[in-house]
């Protein structure tokens, strides 16, 4: 679970060029980070690309909170 | 020899690793040419500078293809760091999200308009900029998709936007044709990319192809820039005003065969 989170943490340092203290679980992707709606699209993408899973658009709308990203990719690569 | 060693190439539309035109950057480095790139807004900036740098180097110029001036501005940008044009890669289109769901009847005149600006005569524009840079010879080629001749749920406004630009692409063809310049249109299937992912119900749009299509698969942007490459290479000089499909058969299909059952 902790390494999931290291990991999306590094992924959305990087794609949203916030500060790494900023990215707790219960941050708001799009109040508390700053998020519009295209960089949480591509957000989504950079997780399915460093993660090799697919996140259709229905799961991604549910993405809120870090929190809720690091449920999402954990879910999708116990399944495989 | 690369097929494209030593031609120069113009290429719009990339705004992140995932776009279309990145993938068509790829292989055209790949295969020996080198690259120019514009982007729009601050927004890509970063993006399109470090690809534009790990594709070789070329210039990242920020350009606005609904901007004259700006376009002028590259025209003369590309003549003095290229001398001349071989290849123009157009992949730009700019639908408003709410144009991308529900019924066409309800696009607004303002909608129509800046679809059509951005995402069907940019193409005009930026030959008529570039032309006296393209050299004779040269490919120019634009991105275009099925929704343009057939009826996309949702693709909707840019759907009509591509069936302009197809038609654009023809006419370009004749234009330009006096000087052995081709045009032509690389329609390609879905792909996700942070632009595709707009359209209402994207995800069902691959399903739909990777079920249905003669090779049961969807297709990547690197192979829409193996099909781009081919298309400005010496290999494609009697293609023009043609549009190519790199859709993995999809739009072929008159019926399709029922989905296997979940036993």
């Amino acid at each position: 679970m902790s390494t999931t989170f290291e990991k999306v943490k590094k992924i959305i340092v990087e794609q949203l060029g916030v500060d790494e203290d900023e990215v707790t679980p219960e941050a708001s992707i799009t109040d508390d980070l700053g998020a519009d709606s295209l960089d949480q699209v591509e957000l989504v993408m950079a997780f399915e690309t460093e993660f090799n899973i697919d996140i259709p658009d229905e799961e991604a709308e549910k993405i809120k909170t870090v929190g809720d990203a690091v449920k999402r990719v954990d879910e999708a690569t116990t399944k495989e | 020899m690369k097929l494209l060693e030593g031609k120069h190439a113009l290429i719009t539309g990339v705004a992140n690793r995932w776009s279309i035109a990145t993938g068509i950057a790829r292989q055209m480095h790949a295969h020996g040419a080198k690259l120019a790139f514009i982007y729009q807004g601050e927004r890509v900036k970063d993006e399109v500078q470090k690809l534009a740098a790990e594709l070789g180097g070329g210039p990242a110029i920020e350009c606005d293809v609904s901007n004259d001036e700006a376009l002028l501005a590259l025209s003369q940008r590309i003549a003095k760091d290229f001398g001349g044009l071989d290849i123009l890669v157009h992949s730009i289109a700019f639908v408003n999200k709410e144009d991308l769901q529900g019924k066409v009847y309800e696009t607004s005149r303002e909608g129509f308009k800046l679809a059509l600006d951005i995402s069907s005569y940019s193409l005009i524009a930026l030959v008529k900029a570039l032309r006296e840079t393209l050299n004779d010879g040269g490919s120019v080629m634009a991105l275009t998709y099925y929704g343009a001749t057939a009826i996309v749920p949702n693709y909707n406004i840019a759907g009509i936007a591509k069936a302009a630009l197809e038609a654009i692409v023809r006419y370009l063809a004749f234009d330009l044709g006096e000087r052995g310049i081709r045009v032509n249109a690389i329609s390609a299937g879905p792909i996700k990319t942070a632009s595709s992912r707009q359209v209402g119900g994207f995800s069902k749009m691959l399903d739909k192809v990777s079920a249905g299509s003669p090779l049961r698969r969807n297709i990547s942007s690197d192979e829409v820039g193996k099909t781009a490459v081919y298309l400005a290479s010496d290999l494609a000089t009697a293609i023009t005003a043609d549009v190519h499909f790199v859709d993995a058969g999809y739009h072929a299909m008159g019926m399709f065969p029922d989905p296997p059952s979940d036993s």
